[in-house]
This record gives C-alpha cells, sequence and structure tokens, in this order.
C-alpha cells in the first residue's frame, strides 16, 4: 500500500497551460498518474496533448472525476487556487508554488482545518509525493525512486529527498510512499501527519525522515515518535553549522532566537529512539541496516 | 526583511500607531534641523539592525540645538559591533511613567498568529520570558477570524497593565495587529510600549519584519530590500538573484535545492574545513545561473577552494555537466574546483566533464569524499 495516493488517484492540474505545469504535468502523466484535466478559465474547451482544459477544478472534478489537484499557479494566486481546490472537490491538493507569503499559508490552512476538514494539502514550496509505480505528482524524477517498499520517506527538503530516493534505490531498497512536505513555515501537511499514516500502513515497515533547521516540528515529530511509532525511524536533519538570523535557502529554515537548530532536534529525534545520521549517506546506510533486519 | 527603527515607526504612523515626532537625519546640520522643528529635549538615536545602541553610546538625549549637533557628530561613523552608522533619527523625547512591551508573530508550531504582551517592557523579551513567564500575556489569533476588540480587551486585561494604559493599549494593539496582517510582517513588535504622565500610550521604539515573498502586493517594500544589511558579497549574489548566505571559511560551496546547500555545509564543517558560503543554484543546468554563482564565490577573498555539489533529477547529469563546462569557459576561477555529481545520468554528465579535468577541476564520486578534497585543497 501507499499514502496519501495511489493508482486510483485522479489528478487536476491548475497552471497546466503554464510552461512549469505543462512540462511537470506531462512528466507525470508519462509515469504513469492519471493526469485527468487541467485548468485555466481563460482556455476552456482546449486541451494539452489530449488533457482537457477546465474553466474551474469544479468543473473538472464533475466531469472527469478527479479527486486531487496539483498546483503550480504562481504564489500571487495561490491563495485563491488552494480555495478553489478545496470547494471544486478534491481531497487530495499539492502545492509545487515557491515563494507564497506566510500569512497567506497560516490563513488557508486553519481555512482548510475549519471549513473543509476533510481535505488534505501539501506544501506549499515542496516538490509533491510520489507511490513509486503508482502516482507521481510533483517535481520529483520518478526514475529515482523504487517502487515497492518497505521504506516510507517524508523530507522537508526537495534535493535531499531525492537524495534520499536515490540512495535507497542504489542499495534495492523500495519505497512505499515519498512525501516532500516542503520547506515553508505553515506546510500543510505535517512530519506528524506522514508518520502517523506511515504507522497505519501495513506495508510501509519503516519510516526515513529528513529535517532541517528552524520551527519545532523535528521536535513535535519526535514526540510522536516516542510515544506513537512502533516501527523504526532512520533521521538526518540538515543545518548544523546554520548562523543564526540566516534564511538558509527556505523560507522556513532559519534559526531565531536560539530556537529551532539542528543540534536540538537531532537530540529530540535520538531520544525519541530514532537513528540519526551525520549526512544524508549516514541516515541512508543506517536505514540499510535497519530494513536488513526486518 | 528586517527594517531600520525610523522605517518601522514611519510603517507604524501609516498604520495610525502613535510615535514621536521626529525624522532622519544623514549629518549633524540635519540632525539639528529635525531638533529645531519638532522641539526639545530630544533623542538622536543610531540606526543599525543590532541590540546594545544604548549601551555602545548610540542613544543620547539633547537638549539643545548643540547637544543635538556634538551626538550627532559622535554618533554618525560610530562601530555600533561591527556596523557602521550613517542615519540617525531624531526625536521629540517623551516623559516616560511605565514600559510595556507588545509584539505579533507567527506561531509555527500552532499555525496561529501569536500576540505577546506584558507589563515588563524596555527589556529583552527572552529574559522576561525566562525569568517570569507568567508576566507575559499571550494570544493565538486564528488568521481567517482575526482579533476583535472583545478579545484585545480581555488579553490586556490579563497582562495586568495600569489602568489607565488600557484604553490606549486595546486601541494599538488592534492595529498593530493590522500592520502586522495588511502589512504581511513576519515580526512587529514595540519594546518600550510607554505610558506617559499625561495618560497617553506611544511607540517608543518599532522591530518590523517583513516577508520577502509578499513584495508583489506591496510595490513600496523595494525601498526595503535596498536598505538590508549585506555584506559585499551578499549584495553581489542578491544582485544576480542567487540565494547566498555568507560565511566566514575558506571553502566556496554551490549546491542544487536549499536543503543538500545546507547539508553541504554541514559536511565541510563535518571534515574538517570551514565553509565560505551557503548557495543554493536551484533545480536547473542553466551555464548562466552557474556562472555567477562562481563569479560570487571567486571574489570571494577567502575562498582557496570550490565545492560545487550537484544531484541531478529531472535535470540529467549530461545537462548539468555541459552548464558547468560551458560557465568555466565565461568565467576565470582562480581557486580549484572540486565537483561531485551524482543522480540522474551521474555517468554520462562525468565523462562530459573527464577531458576537463585537472589540478584546478577535479572530481569526486560522493559528497564526503569531495567534501575532504576541497577541504585538503583549500588548506594549501
Amino acid at each position: 500500500m501507499s499514502i496519501f495516493v495511489d493508482e486510483n488517484t485522479k489528478v487536476v492540474y491548475q497552471g497546466l497551460t503554464g510552461s512549469q505545469g505543462r512540462y511537470y504535468g506531462l512528466l507525470n502523466r508519462a509515469y504513469g498518474t492519471q493526469v485527468v484535466a487541467g485548468t485555466n478559465p481563460k482556455k476552456a474547451g482546449e486541451d494539452i496533448e489530449g488533457i482537457p482544459i477546465f474553466a474551474s477544478v469544479a468543473d473538472a472534478v464533475r466531469e472527469t472525476g478527479a479527486n486531487a489537484s496539483c498546483i503550480f499557479i504562481p504564489a500571487p494566486g495561490v491563495r485563491d487556487a488552494v480555495l478553489e481546490a478545496a470547494e471544486g472537490g478534491v481531497e487530495f491538493i499539492a502545492c509545487i508554488t515557491e515563494g507564497v507569503p506566510a500569512h497567506d499559508e497560516a490563513w488557508f490552512f486553519n481555512k482548510l482545518k475549519r471549513d473543509f476538514p476533510k481535505v488534505r494539502l501539501l506544501g506549499p514550496n515542496c516538490p509533491g509525493i510520489i507511490s513509486p509505480g503508482k502516482c507521481n505528482i510533483g517535481i520529483t524524477a520518478g526514475h529515482i525512486a523504487k517502487p515497492g517498499g518497505p521504506v516510507g520517506i517524508v523530507s522537508r527538503s526537495g534535493t535531499l529527498t531525492y537524495q534520499a530516493l536515490y540512495e535507497l534505490q542504489q542499495k534495492g531498497i523500495g519505497v512505499t510512499t515519498c512525501v516532500g512536505i516542503g520547506g515553508d513555515p505553515v506546510p500543510g501537511t505535517s512530519f506528524i501527519d506522514c508518520l502517523e499514516a506511515f504507522e497505519a500502513d501495513p506495508e510501509t515497515k519503516a519510516v526515513m525522515m529528513i529535517g532541517e533547521i528552524g520551527g519545532t516540528a523535528e521536535e513535535e515529530a519526535a514526540a510522536f515518535i516516542k510515544a506513537n511509532m512502533s516501527k523504526p525511524v532512520a533521521c538526518y536533519v540538515a543545518g548544523v553549522t546554520a548562523p543564526a538570523g540566516k534564511k538558509m535557502g527556505h523560507a522556513g529554515a532559519i534559526v531565531s532566537g536560539g530556537k529551532g537548530t539542528a543540534a536540538a532536534k537531532m537530540e529530540a529525534l535520538r531520544d525519541a529512539g530514532a537513528l540519526v545520521g551525520n549526512n544524508p549517506t549516514e541516515a541512508g546506510e543506517l536505514m540499510a541496516g535497519i530494513v536488513a533486519k526486518l | 526583511m528586517d527594517l531600520y527603527e525610523y522605517q518601522g515607526k514611519q510603517f507604524f504612523a501609516r498604520f495610525g500607531i502613535p510615535v514621536s515626532a521626529g525624522d532622519v537625519a544623514r549629518t549633524p546640520d540635519e540632525a539639528v534641523a529635525i531638533g529645531e522643528r519638532v522641539g526639545y529635549p530630544v533623542v538622536v538615536k543610531a540606526q543599525v539592525q543590532v541590540g546594545g545602541r544604548g549601551k555602545a553610546g548610540g542613544i543620547k538625549l539633547a537638549n539643545d540645538a548643540t547637544e543635538v549637533r556634538t551626538h550627532a557628530t559622535n554618533i554618525l561613523g560610530m562601530d555600533i559591533k561591527g556596523h557602521t552608522v550613517h542615519i540617525v533619527w531624531v526625536e521629540r523625547a517623551s516623559d516616560i511613567a511605565e514600559e510595556y512591551y507588545a509584539s505579533f508573530t507567527l506561531d509555527r508550531s500552532a499555525k496561529k498568529h501569536l500576540g505577546m504582551l506584558s507589563a515588563q517592557g524596555g527589556v529583552e523579551i527572552e529574559a522576561v520570558a525566562e525569568k517570569d513567564p507568567d508576566a507575559i500575556a499571550k494570544i493565538w489569533i486564528d488568521p481567517v477570524e482575526g482579533l476583535t476588540e472583545a478579545a484585545a480587551r480581555s488579553w490586556v486585561g490579563a497582562a495586568k497593565l495600569n489602568p489607565a494604559a488600557v484604553d490606549g493599549t486595546v486601541d494599538i494593539l488592534q492595529k498593530l495587529y493590522r500592520a502586522y496582517t495588511e502589512g504581511d510582517a513576519d515580526l512587529v513588535e514595540i519594546n518600550p510600549l510607554i505610558l506617559k504622565p499625561t495618560g497617553e500610550v506611544h511607540a517608543l521604539d518599532a522591530k518590523v519584519t517583513l516577508d520577502g515573498n509578499s513584495t508583489f502586493r506591496h510595490g513600496d517594500y523595494e525601498q526595503y530590500d535596498e536598505t538590508q544589511v549585506r555584506d559585499e558579497r551578499e549584495k553581489q549574489a542578491h544582485a544576480k538573484g542567487l540565494q547566498y548566505v555568507g560565511l566566514e571559511g575558506s571553502v566556496g560551496v554551490i549546491a542544487n535545492g536549499a536543503g543538500l546547500a545546507m547539508s553541504t555545509v554541514d559536511i565541510v564543517n563535518q571534515v574538517g574545513g570551514k565553509p565560505a558560503n551557503f548557495l543554493d543554484i536551484g533545480g536547473g543546468s542553466n551555464a548562466t545561473v552557474m556562472a555567477g554563482a562562481l563569479e560570487v564565490i571567486n571574489n570571494d577573498p577567502n575562498v582557496r577552494s570550490i565545492f560545487i555539489n550537484i544531484f541531478g533529477g529531472i535535470t540529467k547529469g549530461e545537462e548539468v555537466a555541459n552548464g558547468i563546462v560551458q560557465a568555466l569557459q565565461n568565467v576565470q576561477i582562480d581557486a580549484p574546483i572540486v565537483i561531485r555529481l551524482d543522480g540522474t545520468n551521474a555517468e554520462q554528465g562525468r565523462e562530459i566533464l573527464q577531458p576537463h579535468l585537472s589540478d584546478k577541476l577535479q572530481m569526486a564520486p560522493d559528497m564526503i569524499s569531495a567534501a575532504r578534497l576541497a577541504v585538503q585543497l583549500a588548506a594549501r
């Protein structure tokens, strides 16, 4: 099994007619994802290489049965796009767009929680999600992920996620689902949401978690692991030597007021019983060790 | 984007928050003119983005034009913890009965806005939080619901301010929340928020950090981008649109992706080296971006070696390699370069790089061996 998305997921791409949306939408379809529709109010009735374009997500859902959306809309339009997707009736929204203001993220996170509690938002500013061999939504290179299992991956960083997928593939280890939750201050889906889903998924036997500096999401994940996880977890946290007060590329990756350091996060994860690598390669080796003993 | 105090006060004033009458001066003459205009006594305040200005002699009270001139002359050009003072803010001095603290920021854990209010102002709020956490009244605000007057009033009640300050504070907090949300701020802080002997409440300082992602709806924020504190290297990188953070070491770092770049900086440290920077060039294989990145690093006099760490995802190894080769043809690089190229079609990429290899351009099979090599080269 996989979490959140699988071979039955039908995806509508908001922004399919833009250059990024088109490029990745077609790549996702070539991977095998059911890319059933795109939206653009000005181009309804047209198509992108056979993928029909609708005026709105609601139209796409009604006509194609889409149950997920992938957002490639530029940052100024993301707040409306997320709301449109939720109102349109999809259950899962992956927002790839980076550069979304934090106030917009905080607003639509709480708006969904209150008015659309069954809708799961992933991102913004994330690489997306891949259940290898079944469904790939977003910008992850599908061929670096080995289908099957037993490992589930959850990560705040794009390239480090690819690195993890690739290292596991090189070691012949498969992945059930790999979720990139993104590096922004208010991610729609948290580490805990993914850990909980992996814990409940019978095919996932171990979880790899990749964190970075800033906020307290890793510490909260550690508390969850300690209290609720029976499956082994291997971790890596980037930014051990990041200076305080500087945003390291991601809007959420900042050590401020002495909080959010990698050292504190690694300590919390170790204390929770997780194995913690000092670099991505070491974390991959720790995971290989875990898998060998399963 | 961090604002200077004067920018913060002007920002607050736009939302109707009472601040002292004052203005910005770049010369002693300008400072005197402001003093004459707003009336004495005035306070002359160094504009630097670092704490401890008062202790460093950067904040002075002046009772007449002569004193303003003396203080402005001393403060302009002063070095405060490595920051040179180019601007002073001159404002009418205020009589203070009591000092409070007020702020709004995003609580990433609760995913709601967090307001903090304390009757113990004028000191570092972290110190108050440690010594006397109950002295800080907190309110969590749902961004969809906003801050109502009733909620603000009950919050102010919980902070146990002087009853004379309650109405004025409720009013300022609502305006401050508007400034925070409508202005897309990461942080707005008034410390101290003062109660005057005459009963008015007033913002005596202003600390504002704005969200750089929100500039598309705030055309005027460009002015703040221009006054950000950046070292020479950061200025160059910013002009090229690169995600760059200057560090103190000698190994220049280029990686694709923020996480990988952070990880690269970590690994250079782990193998005993000191990184000169964090630099994320994003996911593509664009030779122009790579050339720009190499130029910025090459201009850093501390750099003794350069570590390019690339993981190909959708961007294939051969495209990345071609980008690097092209970039190297376009810029003259002094320091030796170590490349680690992995991921999609890494083999093809390495083959493309092979004929270009020399003492000045070396390749390593994985992150750790590449880091070791770069650190060795930097030590030579």
